[in-house]
């Protein structure tokens, strides 16, 4: 731009931006391998014209100022907001030379002001831009020192599985054994669960590696692992194979993918694990799925039952239903129904401070088999940036409240709760999710830390990447463009996937080895729990320590 | 750590046997208070079966407190002992003014009641002369039960033994109970001393209940009153027995199937699976992980000892037809019960229970993989 141009209010210099190119002349080799890389085109081919000033040697009063103008070729960043680096850094992976890497703006950028173009609020993929938690500042403080050294976590046996379903009070229970009453279905399943991410939202890679790994740890490892669909159905191969036993169907007010489902019923060999119904989730809470038409190819959109290329956006609610209530007690009975009442349903909610309201009405129908509660800190492939920085609850309270409430009126073993949201998202998995469930929680969902352990994904809390929702996912992770999944191997997935596990398992083993724990899942063990913070302390009602 | 011993004799014992026994093992417990439970009492006790005994520790404050209440209700001291004690206790052992082990009379119109609200109202009773005397600090209440006699007290267990005179005829039994050791892994407290009591059941542990703040919730949120307390993290034992034989109707070959249920390969493979796995699911509050070894008294004056799934703390039963013992070690045991068949001895084990029933015949040995008898399977 030339000095006596005008310029508009959204003119931009590098500066103003939150990423910027850091290019080394010296090193690069022009093979232009980042430029082509580079999901959203931040950068391009420059052509440098630069003037070189000689001056002749010798004193010469009259002679002329050896003056002239090179070119030089190299690499220039995009200041428009359309092109904005995203940090992904791709450009540095490729680069042969480690000549060019994505860098940080030294103070906050302009760009966030100008993310508003012809009126249509910034949207994104990700995860909510807040690096910090309660849940990492939680300790595990009671360990077992009294009459007994602490268990041994590498030799001791542990039983370390956790209840999906309705589970009766002993007395009425046992007479139904008894009298050979129903007794609603109860799965024996891991407490790590991978989280709802739906086939459409991820790519087919991603997909096929997530299922691969969840078979082999079920079946070659003995550890009964499940994952939630999302909404957006599965695939046909999968709802008629044996391996449906390790997967939650999920249904939403979109019911993406449910006809195909509900066609299949008669074809399948195995039940589904479960059935997870989504009223909200913890990214975009009281707002719908959406899966932006980039992303609605023709695989996608016979999964799913809809025409390709369009945006498949979820309503906030189920719309055929009046209320929640009318709503959860329906859709539970249809779900039940249509399984013959052998598969347990639960709902799934954002974290809200009206969570207990929803509790409170599942303690009062005899088919509710649990209830997730994803918070604030919970991913997404697509949403509002507004709603993924700002809306929602926090887990760790919202757990806490319900499971206090499920042992005021005594049911804290019938209704097994699910926290999700924001668990490991700084890379302490396991320390987060054995504190959700000494908080109360039988179990957690992830998702955001499956996309990074498993699949290498670049996203952070500090607003990297996140362009899940336009389907450019650098690492082909979310993306339905077979030129960008093609990066990612299934089997590498898999075997991630297997790794994560197994490095879950062992680090869970470490923490209630410690605490004398190894016979049962210590959901509710909160007097095993420290925090720092009074004020934090007295709410979650753990210990105060310092 | 705790020092355990129970003993169950077809002819009365002195409590000093007892005491005696600890007093070998007092290499393992610390010495610091005492517990005693005495049940199938002999000397004045053996014609008032069915009178309610009051245990504890007055005032004298106390004590007339307690007259007039139970005078109140209706209640008619049938015969007491009264315990003189010399005026300066031995050192760690508090003054106190009276140790009060008292059989009443039922007030007439109890005699009307059934079984069951007879036994709710006696805890009833216990429990609200137990607030009573937390407000005041002038009454501790141990049990309230026909044919039962508790008496708890800080010290040396042999001095206290001596200081309370445990050797006269009137506290004779056929099956005692006792610990040795007070401060427990929670606060200072006599209600925190074991052997604990409910309705019938009574149950004194060895080891550290890491799982008690899950239990204990779940015990208080099963909306009977009698599960209160907690001043140690091994009164659930109890509590977890009795709502397991009471509520839940099953004996106590199923009471390791509530605190250490087997793990899914032998649970699959037993002939009561699919009782037992429901058991697992709806009852998983009650696990506990140890390591623990627990001696209990049944209402029909059986004694049984467990132990947790894995770390298991020391625990032994022995004896001969007539005379069964259950100790934390073997030279317990021999100070007890020295002429028996040692080869007999049985250290249960992770999966076992060791029950010597009324009859005090033989040491009866439940392994969890095996069938659950009849009644509990049909």
């Amino acid at each position: 731009m030339f000095s006596n141009k005008p310029v508009t209010p959204s003119t931009l210099s590098v500066k103003d931006l939150p990423w910027q190119i850091l290019w080394n002349k010296d090193k690069c080799n022009l093979c232009g391998q980042c430029t082509a890389v580079c999901p959203v085109n931040a950068i391009e081919l420059g052509v440098f014209r630069k003037k070189f000033i000689e001056p002749p040697v010798g004193l010469d009063i009259n002679g002329t100022l050896a003056c002239d103008y090179k070119l030089y070729y190299g690499i220039r960043q995009k200041t428009d907001p359309a092109y904005k680096c995203v940090g992904c850094a791709m450009c540095n992976m490729v680069c042969p030379n480690d000549a060019i890497i994505p860098c940080r703006s030294d103070e906050a950028d302009k760009l966030r002001f100008h993310m508003d173009r012809g009126g249509q609020p910034r949207r994104r993929g990700g995860r909510r831009n807040v690096s910090d938690g309660i849940l990492d500042r939680i300790k595990f403080i009671r360990i077992s020192m009294l009459t007994d050294p602490a268990l041994d976590a590498g030799r001791h046996e542990f039983e370390l599985r956790t209840l999906l379903g309705r589970v009766l009070p002993p007395d009425k229970n046992l007479k139904f054994v008894q009298q050979q009453g129903w007794i609603p279905p109860v799965r024996e399943i891991y407490p790590l669960i991978i989280g709802g991410m739906s086939f459409g939202a991820l790519s087919p890679t991603m997909w096929e590696g997530l299922q691969l790994g969840v078979a082999y740890l079920n079946e070659e490892l003995n550890l009964p692992v499940r994952i939630s669909t999302g909404e957006g159905g599965c695939p046909q191969r999968l709802l008629r194979s044996r391996f449906l036993k390790y997967v939650i169907l999920q249904i939403a007010s979109g019911y993406f993918g449910w006809d195909e489902i509900i066609h299949a019923i008669p074809d399948m060999k195995e039940d589904p694990c479960a059935i997870e119904i989504k009223y909200g989730q913890g990214a975009k809470p009281g707002d719908g799925g959406l899966l932006m038409w980039y992303k609605v190819n023709k695989l996608i959109a016979a999964i799913r039952g809809v025409p390709t290329g369009v945006n498949l956006p979820s309503p906030p609610t189920h719309q055929t239903k009046y209320s929640i209530e009318e709503s959860v007690a329906k859709m539970i009975q249809s779900m039940y129904m249509a399984w013959g009442f052998r598969v347990p349903v639960y709902p799934k909610i954002s974290g809200t401070s009206t969570a207990l309201a929803v509790l409170n009405n599942l303690t009062r129908n005899q088919y509710a088999a649990g209830l997730a509660i994803d918070g604030e800190d919970g991913g997404t492939g697509a949403a509002y940036n507004v709603s993924m920085n700002h809306m929602g609850h926090p887990i760790a309270s919202n757990i806490r409240d319900c499971y206090l409430n499920l042992v005021k009126v005594g049911m804290q073993n019938e209704i097994p709760l699910f926290a999700g949201g924001g668990v490991g998202k700084t890379g302490n998995l396991t320390a987060n999710a054995a504190a959700l469930i000494m908080l109360g929680a039988s179990g957690v969902q992830v998702g955001k830390y499956i996309m990074q352990a498993a699949a290498g994904c670049l996203g952070s809390e500090s607003d990297r990447c996140n362009i899940c929702n336009i389907g450019l996912c650098p690492k082909g992770i979310t993306s339905q463009d077979a030129r960008l999944y093609r990066r990612l191997d299934a089997e590498n997935v898999a075997q991630r996937v297997v790794d994560l596990f197994l490095s879950f398992d062992t680090e869970l083993k470490k923490i209630v080895a410690p605490l004398g724990r190894s016979t049962s899942l210590p959901i509710g063990m909160a007097d095993a729990l420290g925090i720092n913070d009074r004020n934090a302390a007295e709410r979650l009602r753990i210990n105060y320590v310092v | 750590m705790c020092r355990l011993f129970a003993i169950t004799s077809e002819q009365p014992l002195s409590p000093m046997v007892v005491l005696e026994a600890l007093d070998v093992m007092r290499e393992g417990h610390d010495c610091s208070g005492v517990g005693l439970f005495l049940r199938d009492l002999a000397g004045p006790f053996e014609d008032m079966k069915d009178a309610p005994i009051l245990s504890g520790i007055f005032s004298d404050a106390g004590l007339k407190r307690l007259d007039a209440f139970m005078m109140d209700i209706g209640f008619m001291t049938k015969y007491k002992i009264t315990i003189k004690v010399p005026k300066t206790p031995p050192a760690g052992v508090p003054k106190r003014d009276v140790y009060l082990i008292r059989a009443y009379e039922y007030p007439e119109e109890w005699e009307e009641f059934s079984q069951k609200e007879l036994y709710d109202r006696l805890l009833s009773l216990r429990l609200k002369l137990r607030k009573m005397g937390e407000e005041k600090e002038d009454m501790i209440v141990f049990s309230f039960w026909p044919d039962v006699i508790m008496i708890k007290e800080i010290g040396d267990p042999t001095q206290v033994a001596n200081y309370l005179q445990f050797d006269r005829q009137e506290l004779h039994a056929r099956v005692i109970m006792a610990q040795g050791r007070q401060n427990t892994n929670y606060a200072i407290n006599l209600y925190a001393c074991h052997p604990f009591f409910i309705q019938g059941f009574s149950t004194m542990t060895n080891g550290e209940n890491t799982a008690f703040v899950p239990i204990k919730e779940y015990l208080t949120s099963r909306g009977f009153e009698g599960y209160t307390g907690y001043q140690s993290d091994s009164e659930v034992f109890t509590h977890i027995l009795h709502f397991m034989m009471t509520n839940l109707g099953l004996g106590v070959e199923a009471y390791k199937h509530v605190i250490t249920p087997l793990q899914d390969e032998d649970l699959q493979s037993h002939p009561d699976a699919d009782l037992l796995r429901n058991l697992k699911r709806s009852c998983r509050p009650l696990i506990i992980d140890g390591p623990n070894c627990v001696i209990g008294c049944l209402p029909d004056h059986s004694l049984f000892m467990v132990q947790d799934r894995k770390k298991l703390r020391p625990g032994v039963v022995g004896g001969k037809p007539g005379m069964y013992a259950f100790s934390s070690e073997i030279c317990g045991l021999d100070a007890a019960i020295p002429y028996r068949d040692k080869s007999k001895d049985f250290q249960p084990m992770h999966l076992d229970t060791a029950i010597v029933g009324p009859d005090r015949q033989e040491v009866r040995i439940c392994s969890q993989i095996n069938p659950l008898p009849p009644a509990l399977s049909a």
